[in-house]
């Protein structure tokens, strides 16, 4: 079905797919940010400092997506080594940021800040929902570089088809650009 | 996937459900998990249907009690059980009805079985693709959808009752498990199912969106694309725009119900459990979060409705659309303007007038758009040899309905009038009219229209007749005497107005309005014996383009395979809409442009 279509356009009908599923991620957060704004303008805000670890979770994330754009270059070029090598420090960062952030929440609750139940202030929950949805969409991008690692070190020549790869690369860099703006929004907006 | 191993050459010697193919499909991979958009818009169709069963004769049942709310009726009891004891709807009852009514009346109706089944159906057939972008998200998407549909059958036979706060779903009823019997398991079912519904409109939605941006035919540039397309189109975008901040909403609800959280619930005190422990939540945080959703929704539901009216109107007008470019530039500008209306939902919240006055401004520029494209639909009509079929006729009543209902909206765009008219049966009549009922009608000149490429058959044309007549009919006479009583002040969600002396003048049309309902109520019933019927028996299609409409599904086989086109995927060369041009009554999109051509469009 596909390869009728490649001919004539230069998106693949999936990648348009990805991209406007980013869309509609970029909506939910905007909503969950939004709703972040209106309620700190009202009373009862409780002010506090972010994880240190969410900082070292940032590099770590920004450091993947450099790792992740590698192995999609590697795959272009044809050279499996190297390919499997960057997809796999990709998935192993993804699972870095993932334990640093769930530290970080600890971290908060050590401090006397507490995320959920009847002790809370919204603003640690909003914090705590925002990043948690977040991990989730971290999460779902490290099962599927999971996924596509086994495949490279699983079958003989498979840097031939890079569209798996490609996508994977656009959303890991959509979930890392993502975590960037979150994160500069609850630091500095919030 | 190549096609060809998914083609199967059907031709119109009938029996084709049980005929021989080259490969074989069995009954799950044919009609269960189907990953053929035409076989998922098929079971779109009839588990909306199901659910438009359903939801009408839940309101056939709350329209029992309001017509007669001093009888008692034994058969309810046996129905109902413990929710009609002694034979009356119980007030419990009564508001689990309408909050099931409305949540499925306009998320499993009018938007899963409507955009689900004619995004599903028309998108491929009519940009000229063998199938969606992604057919295994399209099969995902159905199945979400069933999901959703059994949690939410599920919550009718809990022993607390379903979800009953209201189709909104407003904290705190929503958050608070002891707020009222339905906020308690009910309400978990109606959240899950919700949470589910969306994840199946964004699966398909983003379908839709990169089907039509991308696998459309040779030719088919985005001016030739029929106005169903386009209507489809920014109904996607509205979709995947505007669920998933409806998603963020119900997150946060999530964590106050069961996390203790206090985004939208704070210190009030609830009867039988004191004063709460949460601190600072703003329960209107929500109803922004939900109406940022809620008022695209509407257009979500309307504009697959405007896109097939535009359709069955010119190929049964034979004229072209008039002003194409201007149909299009209105959806595009009420698919924004959709964007920027939400608050004049909550005028009476205590919302800052300055703000609220923007809102008015913005809310009664959708006047504009919509003024277009009903002089658009009615110079279409003008001078026309138009042909009367059911589908034509259900697309004339949509517009009737949309002209009625939309001048209504005028008013409660005002916040003035709005902060005396809010929750009164005036608005119960303008949205009913507006969205419901017309959205309804869309859906059903959809279904007469494309029936026979559906099944090859057609629907019977007398019944179809009888029920296009009374449904009209009783559109009217049930929701036109309601902005009388909404202008008398009688507010809505009242489960009995017979112990209010100002409102005891209405029993007698109350009465009228209940039986009038039963009896539209009776006449669908009509209708689904039609349709089933003639899934079966009905008179068969003998040629492949019993309209002769223009657009591209009417080039395929009679009963298209998966695949759609047995051969090559024909070539566009025109816009669908050349009827009655230099002497011929309708030019195919497939013809190419002759030499001695007048000009297009």
């Amino acid at each position: 079905m596909a390869s009728e279509l490649i001919k004539k356009n230069k998106i693949h009908p999936q990648k348009m797919y990805l991209y406007a599923g980013l869309g509609s991620i970029v909506m939910m957060f905007a909503g969950l940010t939004s709703a972040y704004i209106v309620k700190k303008s009202q009373a009862n805000w409780l002010d506090f400092e972010l994880p240190k670890l969410f900082f070292i979770a940032t590099v770590v994330i920004l450091l993947s997506s450099f790792t992740m754009q590698m192995a999609v270059k590697k795959a272009k070029e044809g050279l499996l080594n190297p390919y499997r090598g960057f997809l796999s420090v990709t998935a192993i960062l993804g699972v870095v940021f993932m334990i640093l952030q769930v530290q970080g929440f600890m971290e908060l609750q050590a401090n006397n800040i507490a995320l959920t139940g009847p002790r809370s202030n919204s603003a640690a929950s909003f914090l705590f929902v925002i990043t948690i949805l977040h991990l989730l969409h971290v999460l779902g991008g490290v099962i599927a570089l999971i996924g596509v690692s086994f495949k490279s070190f699983s079958a003989k020549n498979n840097t031939e088809n890079t569209l798996p790869v490609e996508l994977l690369s656009t959303y890991w860099h959509f979930v890392d650009i993502l975590w960037i703006y979150l994160f500069v929004f609850l630091h500095w907006i919030g | 996937m190549s096609h060809e191993a998914v083609l199967h050459g059907h031709d119109s010697h009938g029996h084709d459900e049980h005929g021989h193919h080259e490969h074989h499909d069995t009954f799950l991979t044919k009609y269960v998990f189907s990953q053929d958009h035409k076989m998922i818009a098929k079971q779109f169709l009839i588990t909306g249907m199901v659910w438009a069963v359903l939801g009408g004769l839940m309101s056939v049942l709350f329209r029992l009690q309001l017509g007669y709310p001093d009888a008692s009726f034994p058969w309810l009891e046996s129905l109902l059980g413990k929710w009609a004891k002694g034979g009356q709807i119980t007030p419990e009852a009564y508001y689990a009805l309408v909050t099931t009514h409305g949540t499925v009346l306009v998320f499993f109706v009018l938007t899963a079985g409507l955009s689900g089944t004619f995004a599903n159906f028309l998108i491929p057939l009519q940009v000229g693709a063998r199938d969606m972008a992604s057919p295994f998200m399209n099969m995902l998407s159905y199945w979400f959808f069933f999901t959703a549909s059994v949690i939410m059958l599920s919550s009718l036979f809990v022993e607390t009752g379903p979800f009953s706060g209201g189709w909104t779903a407003y904290p705190p009823l929503s958050a608070l498990h002891d707020a009222s019997p339905g906020s308690k398991t009910g309400m978990d079912l109606w959240i899950i199912s919700m949470a589910l519904f969306v994840v199946s409109s964004l699966l398909g939605g983003l379908n839709y969106i990169a089907t039509i941006l991308n696998m459309r035919t040779k030719g088919m540039s985005m001016t030739r694309l029929p106005l169903t397309i386009w209507a489809l189109f920014f109904t996607a975008v509205l979709g995947v725009l505007s669920f998933p901040v409806l998603l963020s909403g119900m997150i946060l609800l999530i964590f106050d119900r069961n996390f203790g959280t206090s985004f939208y619930l704070s210190d009030i005190y609830v009867n039988g459990v004191g004063a709460l422990s949460n601190e600072g939540g703003s329960a209107i945080l929500f109803q922004h979060l939900f109406w940022f959703l809620g008022h695209p929704e509407v257009y979500i539901i309307l504009l697959p409705a405007m896109g097939m009216v535009s359709e069955i109107m010119s190929v049964n007008s034979r004229k072209p659309i008039f002003g194409y470019m201007a149909m299009l530039g209105s959806l595009f500008a009420i698919a924004i303007l959709a964007f920027l209306v939400w608050a004049h939902h909550m005028f009476v919240t205590g919302l800052n007038p300055f703000l609220g006055s923007v809102f008015v401004l913005l809310t009664l520029l959708i006047a504009v758009p919509s003024a277009i494209k009903v002089f658009n639909w009615l110079t279409t009509l003008w001078r026309g040899n138009i042909r009367f079929t059911p589908g034509m006729l259900f697309a004339i009543g949509f517009v009737s309905l949309f002209i009625s209902g939309g001048l209504t909206g005028i008013w409660l765009g005002n916040a003035a009038l709005d902060i005396y008219l809010h929750d009164s049966y005036f608005v119960v009549a303008h949205f009913h009219i507006v969205m419901g009922v017309a959205s309804m009608f869309g859906m059903f000149a959809g279904v007469y229209h494309w029936f026979p490429k559906m099944y090859g058959r057609y629907l019977n044309n007398s019944l179809g007749y009888i029920h296009f007549w009374v449904t009209i009919a009783g559109a009217y006479l049930i929701f036109w005497p309601m902005h009388y009583q909404g202008l008398a002040g009688m507010p809505r969600r009242y489960f009995d107005f017979s112990i209010w002396e100002s409102f005891k003048q209405f029993a007698e049309l109350n009465r009228f309005i209940s039986t009038v309902a039963m009896i539209v109520f009776a006449t669908q019933i009509l209708f689904l014996i039609n349709f089933f019927y003639s899934i079966f028996k009905g008179r068969k299609v003998t040629v492949l383009n019993p309209w002769e409409a223009n657009t591209l599904e009417w080039t395929t086989p009679i009963n298209p395979g998966h695949g759609n086109w047995p051969g090559e995927i024909p070539e566009v060369h025109r816009w669908p809409y050349d009827y009655g041009k230099d002497g011929h009554d309708f030019i195919p999109q497939t013809t190419p442009v002759g030499a001695d051509e007048t000009g297009t469009h």
